[in-house]
């Protein structure tokens, strides 16, 4: 399956549903900070990749395609959770490619400046959960053409 | 009424900061992610490192590189925590039909017990 960019779920989405992302974004951010000057960086790096954001973001999803089925007269409750559980395997590949991101910010900061490690960190998330996913798409393929 | 003193004021326009920055880059990653289809390659930004980028952003400005470094390796931990958390969600919400927040709060110990086991074994 080819990758594509649709605006079609930026249109659905509500202004309080970009408000309920940047609130929990910016608390997350918020608590991770407070954590780690309390209890010191290796307790608070924990919670750099805590699942902080996800259960609202599935929720929207599942809602979102529940919403675009019952618009075409269909109830939509099946496809709306098996999106969020397809959403969710996404996110298991890219948090590979978070454990990547780490292991390079370990690797880079402390040698180089800071945009250069987080940017190659960033870059290597990229690189890890895109070929991760690509990987699973063409194994899903040959199993289906078999 | 006592004014606040000048490390109040820090701390404060300091927390403001990380909100700020924190709930902006989370919000443009969420909608970079949403723009794409299909779902499971949006599902991949659900794991970006965008409170990563904005906190260790941070922290190598205020506290310095070695305290940044060490949160990166701990974040090692949480991320496979975010991994197996991830695909219990997906597991839960195919096999058992519960709803997206149901499922998704009811796997949370599985991060808690991923990411604390492996720093407590590996990393403390």
């Amino acid at each position: 399956m080819t990758i594509k960019a649709d605006t079609s779920g930026l249109k659905q989405t509500k202004w309080h549903e970009y408000a309920l992302r940047f609130i929990a974004g910016g608390a997350t951010t918020l608590i991770a900070g407070q954590i780690a000057k309390k209890w010191g960086p290796g307790i608070g790096g924990l919670f750099l990749a805590f699942p902080a954001i996800f259960p609202a973001s599935a929720t929207l999803i599942e809602k979102h395609e529940r919403q675009r089925k019952q618009k075409k007269g269909l109830h939509g409750e099946e496809r709306g959770t098996d999106a969020a559980a397809i959403d969710a395997v996404g996110t298991a590949m890219g948090s590979v490619g978070l454990i990547g991101f780490a292991g390079v910010c370990w690797l880079l900061v402390p040698r180089y400046a800071a945009p250069l490690a987080l940017g190659g960190a960033a870059f290597a998330w990229l690189v890890v959960s895109f070929t991760i996913w690509a990987i699973r798409q063409w194994r899903r393929r040959f199993t289906l053409s078999r | 009424m006592s004014r606040p003193n000048k490390r109040e004021v820090g701390a404060l326009s300091d927390a403001l900061a990380r909100f700020l920055i924190g709930g902006i880059v989370v919000s443009a990653f969420a909608i970079f992610g949403g723009l794409f289809k299909p779902v499971s390659f949006a599902g991949l930004f659900g794991a970006a490192p965008s409170v990563a980028l904005a906190t260790l952003a941070l922290a190598i400005s205020k506290q310095g590189k070695a305290f940044a470094a060490t949160e990166c390796r701990s974040m090692m931990a949480g991320a496979a925590g975010l991994c197996l958390y991830s695909i219990l969600v997906s597991q839960i919400l195919s096999r058992f039909r519960l709803s997206a927040l149901m499922g998704t709060l009811s796997a949370l110990p599985l991060w808690f017990l991923t990411a604390f086991g492996l720093w407590r074994i590996f990393l403390r």
